[in-house]
């Protein structure tokens, strides 16, 4: 009896030594400490705030081919409801489609010259052409077919339009069966991407200066700048390798097509490929040990899986969600790879992106190579 | 460009927060020796080193090495000077060859001379045997070796060794130090630092460091003769007693044991010690041996790092 007891204290007060000593070295590692209330406290946010599935504000153009009062109406009737804010007129619905192509509207609201024709023989008044590369867009686009004609009947435009009649006619392009795998693969070739690219490298200068190796390395001759670059280049192929796996299967198992033209998606995907690996570079130079370069790989992952597009649209998110999803090269590529694949869209449409990925590319490399100092202070 | 002097260090001091790790310390090594800093750990070796091959900043001080201003001139000198970290730094998960083959064209070393170094190395420090073996698979002496054939193959001018054989059995280190001597045989300066006193008698020149400071230097056998003490070694009974009473006067300097024996540095103020030791402790020194010894390096280091230790 007296032997239990004694050998429960002992292995009580080895337990409270371990405990106690787990303790004071958590308290003492600043960044893992505040891993512990950044995390919680940022993905509340993320999700209570960013995290908007009612879609809202989504960019649309306007093909108004009746210059009409009614048109006129119409259009203020869709503005109220939000869910769309005009931005772009074309004079004719090719115009407006290539805007979708380019990724510069959601969607194209063609009023025909006959709409008051059309009132009166109850057919829908007018056609959207809708973006379906993002099947949420386009059920937020499609929630407008039996929207309620306020304006117009307040107007006396539209008094014997029937309720039960659809309002419009729905055109959904890329995606018209709303396949949720067809809006998912090629965002996933981003978020994979994003999370192994940075991952490699993030961990690649710090596992030197863990091993001792780097001590060795910066007595060499060889520049800050080839030391980046030479540890950068082989993941470029990792990351064609990731892409050929995830397109490839994508187009086999579940029917991705991919319209866009394959230079285009390779030059986009080595660009982004880029900006990821120098972006691991950079938290390399920040992280002092491998651990604290996967808490802060963690930290860009999240944000790129919730606010780059890829889960939740763009147009649902806050402002300041969305200044941060523009700081993150995931929202840019995501946008792009959407474009190329589902859309068929060339560079040339998406510039902004393809220049934004490069800018950060260049910038982040000469800002890791002044960081890395080849000196031990 | 003085040709015979390849280190010259003046008032050089590195600070971190408010410690100084080096203090004031002002070296002159010349070139094709040899030259040890002796000190215990935390005495600022490395740190010396580290200033010396420009990967340290100094508070204030100047440095030259191989004719060049340090740090001014450091990516001039990483061409000419091989180092050698006190943990080893090459890649565990690389073979021995594929390690030299990574630092040959780090060192921009053309494919066939290169092919050529690598062989000799492998050859004259015993690899060619295990050059498809991974360097972390190798003994504690082979991968010593191995970081010495990498940090000598583009055949540096001068040689900065940290701590090379800690990690060393002492049948390796004697062939380590052989390499070392064929190397400054070749012209080689090399600048090496330990904390055994046998490998620190083995180098022409010599500095002895504790607390960040200098506190002596020259050769070893010019340090043993400058000695400000004599060594009287005192046999008998009850040694660790005897110590304790000793040490409490102030011309001993230092008492160890070393066996059957205690080792006694005396001041040089007292000119005849073995009397002075009779008449002082007649009573302690009934019954025990006393005899004049000639002084090692171990006297001279702890002579002279005596003071200010905690």
């Amino acid at each position: 009896m007296f032997l239990t007891t004694r050998s429960t204290l002992n292995s009580l007060q080895r337990m409270q030594a371990i405990m106690v000593k787990e303790l004071r070295q958590l308290s003492r590692d600043k960044p893992t400490f505040a891993m512990i209330v950044m995390i919680p406290l940022i993905q509340l946010l993320l999700f209570g705030f960013a995290i908007n599935t009612n879609v809202r504000d989504l960019s649309v153009a306007l093909v108004d081919q009746s210059h009409s009062e009614i048109a006129r109406a119409l259009v203020a009737d869709l503005t109220a409801t939000q869910v769309v804010h005009f931005v772009k007129t074309y004079q004719t619905p090719d115009q407006a489609s290539k805007a979708i192509t380019r990724g510069e509207v959601r969607a194209a609201l063609v009023i025909p010259r006959d709409i008051a024709q059309r009132i009166g023989d109850e057919r829908p008044l007018a056609q959207w052409l809708i973006d379906g590369s993002d099947t949420m867009v386009g059920s937020a686009l499609l929630g407008l077919r039996n929207m309620p004609l306020t304006t117009l009947n307040s107007r006396g435009f539209a008094t014997n339009f029937s309720t039960t009649k659809p309002t419009f006619e729905m055109s959904l392009f890329y995606n018209p069966q709303r396949v949720a795998a067809i809006n998912i693969v090629p965002g996933l070739v981003g978020v994979i991407l994003t999370m192994t690219m940075v991952m490699f490298t993030s961990a690649a200068l710090v596992r030197e200066r863990e091993r001792g190796n780097l001590e060795l390395l910066i007595t060499t001759p060889v520049k800050p700048m080839e030391l980046m670059i030479g540890k950068i280049m082989p993941y470029v192929f990792v990351g064609f390798i990731q892409l050929a796996i995830i397109l490839g299967l994508g187009n086999i198992i579940f029917d991705v097509p991919i319209n866009g033209r394959i230079d285009h998606l390779f030059f986009a995907v080595l660009v982004f490929i880029s900006a990821s690996l120098t972006l691991g570079m950079l938290i390399s130079t920040v992280a002092q040990t491998q651990l604290q370069a996967m808490q802060l790989t963690v930290f860009i992952l999240i944000p790129s899986i919730l606010l780059s597009g890829f889960m939740f649209p763009y147009e649902g998110m806050p402002a300041a969600a969305q200044w941060i999803a523009e700081s993150l090269p995931a929202t840019h590529f995501i946008r792009m790879i959407r474009g190329i694949v589902l859309r068929g869209a060339t560079l040339m449409d998406l510039w902004p992106d393809l220049l934004w990925l490069a800018g950060f590319t260049v910038i982040g490399l000469i800002v890791a190579a002044k960081r890395f100092k080849k000196r031990l202070d | 460009m003085l040709p015979d002097i390849a280190i010259e260090t003046k008032n050089l001091t590195r600070r971190f927060g408010d410690f100084t790790a080096v203090d004031n310390v002002s070296l002159i090594i010349p070139a094709k020796t040899i030259y040890g800093f002796l000190g215990p750990n935390g005495s600022g070796k490395s740190t010396c080193m580290r200033l010396i091959t420009g990967l340290l900043l100094p508070t204030s001080g100047s440095i030259r090495v191989l004719g060049m201003n340090i740090p001014e001139q450091t990516e001039s000198l990483r061409l000419r000077i091989g180092y050698m970290t006190q943990k080893f730094s090459l890649y565990d998960d690389l073979s021995v060859i594929e390690n030299l083959r990574f630092i040959a064209q780090i060192y921009n070393l053309d494919f066939h001379l290169g092919k050529q170094r690598i062989n000799e190395q492998l050859h004259a420090y015993e690899l060619d045997q295990r050059s498809t073996r991974l360097a972390g698979s190798l003994s504690g002496g082979q991968r010593q070796r191995l970081a010495l054939a990498c940090a000598t193959l583009h055949k540096p001018e001068l040689l900065v060794l940290d701590e090379p054989t800690s990690a060393v059995d002492p049948e390796n280190r004697r062939d380590f130090w052989e390499k070392l001597f064929d190397l400054c045989d070749q012209g080689t300066t090399i600048l090496v630092s330990t904390h055994y006193m046998d490998e620190a008698e083995r180098c022409h020149g010599l500095a002895i460091l504790e607390g960040g400071k200098k506190r002596a230097d020259g050769s070893p056998n010019q340090l043993m003769k400058d000695l400000g003490a004599q060594v009287v070694e005192i046999g008998g009974d009850n040694l660790r007693q005897l110590k304790q009473q000793l040490i409490a006067d102030t011309n001993v300097v230092s008492a160890a044991q070393q066996g059957t024996h205690l080792r006694v540095l005396i001041d040089n103020r007292i000119e005849h010690p073995q009397q002075w030791l009779q008449q002082t402790f007649a009573e302690l020194m009934q019954n025990r041996s006393i005899n004049i010894v000639r002084p090692s390096l171990e006297d001279v280091f702890v002579h002279c790092t005596g003071e200010g230790r905690q």
